[in-house]
């Protein structure tokens, strides 16, 4: 122990200079060459700055909705639901989803909304939504801004983000920038 | 609606292909990436001892160590042990202090002696088991000193791992290298390259690097919300590649900052696994016998193969308990899941998390079908097939050691492994270890069941699910507690001085002793006279032998983990079904 201890304490000290101080020193300067100098990527719109990573709420009617947020799309925290698959109480809050869901948008039958509209992200702030769930909000969108379906169709076909070099992964849809091209319509 | 299945056809299909990505890149990464894991341990030349040679002398000197004193097994222990408790030391004190230290830009409150207590040992465990979240529960200085540990501690099994290399390559030897050496190195010249590379790709795929505190943003609709940032993209690359996992936010990868898209997912999904597989490959470099490393490879992958693919299959089936209320779900199962990844690449990084050790998620297990989340603490429960970045190959040694053994009786041959005979204390030895696993998360595990079903008001907010998924939040915690994981069930209400203290200890005996273990007995057979090959000897470089070594996993975790898993998750996919 003794042999040990001295040579234990100075290497931690070292490792805490080279790993704890110069390595995260060195990413951040080369961080500052990165999109917003590696503060998270920004959208200005109107004066206004957003972070485009981070799932806002969206409620009124005439914007696509994000999906469900656990925490209330409070970026200062995140989190998921955490219930299980059968969980009779997270059960009636997805079926209470669909029902507000079909409220909303009168002539949308239950089969044609996609599950990932109706059930909490991993995070709490997920942007993005599927091609089908931008879609079967279209009617909704359209009606509430005097627009055409084909209108807002487009839109939904100019942000849909291919998988990965056409590839790999999902096709996705940012909520925000799709909203506030929306906005920009008139 | 032809045209709709169509592309859900597609889409599933380019999910599919990233899966496939994503492994061909941790072979393709791997096999290379191992011989110089192998250079690195034999101290062989390389390309960058030009860069690191001068900074491995700078540790030694400032440290007062001579890298060349060699050091018998004991003393390589005794090295390892009070580094780590100096370690321990150190983590408490900035964790119960942090609130008057500086870099607190977001005025977060100190940790709570349990919560301390909980927080160190699991970082320096190399677990990453959080019952905090990052935003609320650390200051950047915390955050920062945990990440040093998630150099150091994975440096540490990565050391000790070369340690046992050594000592199965040698024929005769007493000595074995010098631990600091090893330490140094393994930090130095395998994780450090790592963790820059990976760090600035994340860095310009929108991940954080900055010292500044929360942000406040107005949103499209006028509401005013609070972002959290911080000095992520460093704190992310290592903790992928150290088999670590412990997130800069609460919900780990799954954060939009965290793993921004597609392709930071695959490089930190490919981050995972690449050390893991490396060692493999590094050992058959070390030991000049690649066929051995191939079947070990090879026993690893099919155990792998066997929870990957029945795990993506059914989340890419959704959640049957959904599919009653008649809505469709072309992604799968999406809750607790992210648009980005999909359903797929959640349930692969959900393997590979719990394949290795790593802890790290992109979607909430907790919420994911009954199957998958058996095949997570079936990962957990195994933890070698790949497992921990050095530790993993320490766990499958056991295997190893275990199958010599009762393949030895089975044909009437006296067990040897690599020209050495294994007698009864290495058997003591490697039968205690193999039950250790299984007995630390058992009967924790009945303890807390214990006490939950004997007051279940008073120990209300432990359970966020009721029933059997309830009993399944608690397997889990102290699955992932022992297998040095990290990763959780989230819903459990695990900041308790309970919960703390005992998935503490378990963190804590569940990393120590399984690494001594492994090392005594690698260090006992390095003394023990070489016996050359003869036709008696037990081939283990061979398919058969692999085939056994397989059994005897399958057989120490079905046996063990079995009726607990009835109780949960199993119970729970027959209520659905």
């Amino acid at each position: 122990m003794k042999t040990n201890l001295l040579p234990a304490i100075k290497l931690t000290i070292v490792c805490a200079v080279i790993f704890a101080c110069i390595y995260p020193l060195m990413i951040y300067g080369i961080a500052q060459l990165a999109p917003n100098q590696g503060k998270g990527e920004i959208i200005v719109h109107n004066g206004k700055t957003f972070y485009t990573n981070i799932a806002q709420s969206f409620t009124d009617d005439k914007y696509f909705s994000s999906r469900p947020s656990a925490v209330g799309y409070n970026a200062s925290g995140s989190g998921g639901s955490n219930k299980g698959p059968t969980n009779p109480e997270y059960l009636a809050q997805v079926q209470a989803r669909i029902d507000t869901f079909l409220v909303h948008n009168p002539g949308i039958t239950a089969g044609q909304i996609p599950s990932e509209l109706v059930t909490a992200s991993g995070s709490g702030l997920d942007p993005h939504l599927s091609v089908e769930a931008a879609k079967v909000q279209m009617k909704r969108i359209a009606k509430h801004r005097s627009i055409s379906e084909k209108q807002v169709e487009a839109l939904i076909v100019e942000h849909t983000e291919k998988p990965l070099m056409g590839l790999f992964g999902t096709e996705k849809i940012n909520i925000l920038k799709l909203n506030i091209a929306l906005d920009n319509l008139k | 609606m032809y045209s709709s299945n169509l592309r859900n056809f597609n889409t599933m299909n380019t999910e599919l292909f990233g899966i496939l990505l994503m492994y061909g890149l941790v072979i393709a990464i791997a096999i290379p990436f191992g011989k110089y894991i192998g250079k690195v341990f034999m101290f062989e030349n390389t390309l960058l001892d030009r860069i690191f040679n001068p900074i491995d002398r700078f540790f030694y000197k400032l440290s007062g160590i001579d890298p060349a004193i060699e050091m018998n097994w004991k003393q390589h222990l005794y090295a390892l042990l009070t580094i780590n408790a100096v370690w321990f030391i150190i983590a408490m004190l900035v964790l119960t202090n942090m609130s008057w230290l500086p870099l607190n830009p977001d005025s977060n409150p100190t940790m709570s002696g349990d919560l301390a207590f909980n927080t160190a040992v699991s970082f320096i465990t190399n677990t990453n088991l959080q019952h905090y979240s990052g935003e609320s529960g650390l200051s950047y200085l915390g955050q920062i000193v945990l990440m040093l540990w998630q150099f150091i501690s994975a440096g540490c099994g990565i050391a000790i791992a070369a340690v046992v290399f050594i000592a199965m390559r040698e024929h005769t030897a007493k000595t074995l290298g010098n631990f600091y050496a090893f330490f140094v190195r393994s930090c130095t010249r395998i994780l450090l390259p790592l963790a820059v590379i990976v760090a600035v790709i994340l860095a310009f795929n929108g991940t954080p690097m900055t010292f500044e505190g929360k942000d406040t943003m107005i949103t499209l609709q006028g509401d005013t919300v609070q972002v959290s940032r911080g000095p992520v993209a460093g704190f992310v690359a290592i903790k992928q590649l150290g088999t670590n996992g412990g997130g800069f936010f609460g919900v780990n990868s799954a954060h939009p900052f965290e793993n921004p898209n597609y392709l930071t997912n695959v490089v930190e999904s490919v981050s995972i696994f690449l050390i893991p597989v490396a060692m493999i490959f590094a050992l058959g470099f070390v030991l000049k016998r690649k066929k051995f490393a191939w079947i070990i490879y090879g026993v690893m992958t099919v155990g792998f193969l066997s929870l990957l693919i029945p795990t993506i299959m059914s989340e890419l089936n959704g959640n049957p308990a959904i599919t009653h209320f008649g809505i469709a779900q072309p992604m799968g199962s999406m809750e607790g899941k992210e648009v980005r990844f999909g359903a797929a690449a959640s349930a692969n990084w959900a393997i590979y998390t719990t394949c290795t050790s790593n802890g790290s998620v992109n979607a909430m297990h907790d919420s994911m079908t009954p199957l998958s989340g058996m095949y997570a603490m079936l990962g957990m429960m195994v933890n070698s097939f790949y497992g921990g970045v050095g530790v993993g190959f320490l766990n499958f040694y056991i295997f190893i050691i275990l199958a010599v053994f009762i393949s030895g009786l089975m044909v009437g041959r006296t067990p040897e492994f690599l020209g050495k005979k294994i007698e009864a204390r290495e058997m003591k030895i490697a039968m205690i270890i193999a039950l250790l696993h299984p007995f630390l998360i058992l009967s924790s595990t009945a303890l807390a069941s214990y006490l939950y079903a004997g007051n279940p008001t008073e120990y209300a907010g432990w359970l966020a699910n009721p029933g059997h998924h309830g009993f399944s939040e608690m397997l889990y915690e102290f699955t992932s507690s022992s297998a040095n994981n990290g990763s959780g069930f989230e819903g459990l209400g695990d900041n308790t001085p309970f919960w703390n203290i005992v998935s503490g200890i378990v963190m804590l005996l569940a990393r120590y002793l399984p690494i001594i273990g492994p090392v005594a007995i690698a260090g006992i057979l390095a003394n023990k006279k070489y016996i050359p090959e003869s036709a008696g000897t037990l081939k283990t470089d061979t398919v058969t032998f692999g085939l056994m070594v397989f059994a005897v996993i399958a057989i120490v975790a079905a046996l063990a983990f079995f009726p607990a898993l009835t109780l949960g998750p199993i119970a729970e996919y027959f209520s659905i079904h």
